[in-house]
Parts: C-alpha cells; sequence; structure tokens
C-alpha cells in the first residue's frame, strides 16, 4: 500500500536576483525589485511530499526522524540564514525560487529512501509559491 | 475534470505502538508517541473529489452532501475518540497519519463512489500544521 507523507519546514535567507547574461538596464526590467544590488531576504516554507510504500510494522513511509536529519544536513544549514547567491549551486544559476525548488529537490533526492520525493514546494511568501517533482515529470509534462 | 476539495476538522488521541515488538523497540523507534498513555491532534482532513460539473447545478457534488458522508463515516467514529481503542481499523495497525489516511479513503471512497457522478481523488490529513499524509487509492 503506497500514501505520502509531508512536512513543511522554515528558513530564512537573502538573495537577489541578477544574471550577468543581460544589461543592468534588463536585469532591472526583469527582475524589478529583486534586482536591488544589496539584495534581499525572505522566510521561506519549504514543504516535501515523500512517497512509496507504508511500511507493514511502523505503518510509516518514512521515519520523520531521518526526514528531519536530512533536510536539516542538506538544506537548512545550507540556506537558512544565508546569502543564495553566494552558494556554490547559485553561482551560475540565477536563485529564483523555482531554481531553488529544484536545487533543493536534488540535495535531497536519494536520501528518503524507501520512499521518493515526489514533490518540493517552496513558499517564498504567503502568496507565491513554486513547486518542482523532478525530471521525470518535467519530460512526461513536455511530451504532453 | 475539476477538483473539489472539503475540509473537515477533528480531534482524537492515540499513540503508536506495535505489539509484535518488546517495549524498547517500540520506544526506539516511536520515541514519545509510544507513551502508552496516549496523547492527541487536532487534525485536518481534506477530502478531493473530481469529476466535470454537473450542466444543470454546476456541481462537481454539492458539498452538503460531502460534508454529511464526511460527518457520518468518518467525524462520528473519529472526533473526540481514542483511534487505537475505539476505531476498529486500528486494533492491530499503528494510528500514523499515512495509516488514518488510507483508513480514511477506505470510509469515503464507498458512498462517494455509490453516488455516481464524481471520483474520490485524494485524502489528506494533516497531524500538525507542519505534518501530513495523504492517499491517492491504489495498492
Amino acid at each position: 500500500m503506497n500514501a505520502c507523507f509531508g512536512r513543511r519546514y522554515m528558513m530564512s535567507a537573502s538573495h537577489r536576483l541578477h544574471t550577468d547574461a543581460l544589461s543592468a538596464e534588463e536585469n532591472r526590467a526583469a527582475y524589478g525589485k529583486c534586482n536591488n544590488p544589496h539584495g534581499h531576504g525572505h522566510n521561506y516554507v519549504v514543504e516535501l511530499l515523500a512517497c512509496g510504500p507504508v511500511d507493514p510494522e511502523t505503518g510509516m513511509v518514512v521515519d520523520l526522524a531521518a526526514m528531519d536529519e536530512a533536510v536539516q544536513l542538506r538544506v537548512l544549514d545550507r540556506f537558512d540564514h544565508a546569502n543564495l547567491n553566494l552558494d556554490p549551486l547559485f553561482t551560475q544559476t540565477v536563485p529564483t525560487t523555482e531554481n531553488l525548488c529544484k536545487a533543493v529537490y536534488q540535495l535531497l533526492a536519494g536520501s528518503l529512501a524507501p520512499a521518493h520525493l515526489e514533490h518540493v514546494r517552496v513558499e517564498e511568501t504567503e502568496n507565491n509559491f513554486f513547486e518542482y517533482r523532478g525530471e521525470a515529470f518535467a519530460s512526461r509534462a513536455q511530451a504532453s | 475534470m475539476v477538483f473539489l476539495t472539503r475540509r473537515a476538522t477533528f480531534s482524537a488521541s492515540h499513540y503508536y505502538w506495535n505489539e509484535a515488538w518488546p517495549a524498547e523497540k517500540n520506544a526506539d523507534v516511536f520515541g514519545r508517541c509510544a507513551n502508552r498513555n496516549g496523547h492527541g491532534h487536532n487534525y485536518t482532513l481534506e477530502v478531493t473529489v473530481a469529476g466535470r460539473p454537473d450542466p444543470v447545478t454546476g456541481f462537481v457534488v454539492d458539498l452538503k452532501w460531502l460534508k454529511d458522508v464526511i460527518e457520518h463515516q468518518v467525524l462520528s467514529a473519529y472526533d473526540h475518540h481514542h483511534l487505537n481503542l475505539e476505531v476498529p481499523e486500528f486494533a492491530a495497525k499503528v494510528p500514523t497519519t499515512e495509516n488514518i489516511a488510507i483508513a480514511i479513503w477506505g470510509r469515503l471512497e464507498p458512498a462517494v463512489t455509490a453516488a455516481g457522478g464524481a471520483r474520490l481523488d485524494r485524502v489528506r490529513v494533516y497531524e500538525t500544521p507542519e505534518i501530513f499524509a495523504e492517499f491517492r487509492g491504489g495498492a
């Protein structure tokens, strides 16, 4: 029997949306306030959904403490109270929340076995959120 | 296809315990949740049904009807009850959030299917605002 287990985490980080591929003017046009050279920050909510077989002995898809530890070590220790633009993952990639979702997914992929990561959803504010469901989903969506 | 979700809340107590294991292993695997005196949560239940809106009413299902089904099938058995001691599906199964989502699906699916029109798409159960499980049917 397969089911899914979800959990939400908070982290606070700063970023600036800017790409060297565009001129200063084009950056301002594309990113608006988010292009402010001094950066700005958010309280992000990171929601994970892990799906897989329910262990018949424990009744669990994934052990919550193991998930917490993986998220702490791989994601929160890295991004919480940090400047995302200075992280090696974002030296060549703009730290939009879309790309942050993808980075969190890639940092955690494989760490929740035997469950798999169904989605990573990052809420940048109460009104903006983004979701990444892995490459397999992305290629399926493109094909259809 | 349109997806319609109705939310409901219930408060219940439970503990995590596998009778096949010695006490030490239960304490080790389940931590504070293994306290045999139990503890409780305010659960939030989200029930999603999928279907085409009726051309006359514009409804996927009648929300009042769905509310009553949730009330009769789930809340009357779960709300202000002890899941391990009073709800039959947890007599031999640990009432984790995952298993609660599966059990609620089992209680709702026959009624939704029998009514025709819509199918049950998803049951999501929040144990706290930060922890939830969902079941979408199937094996």
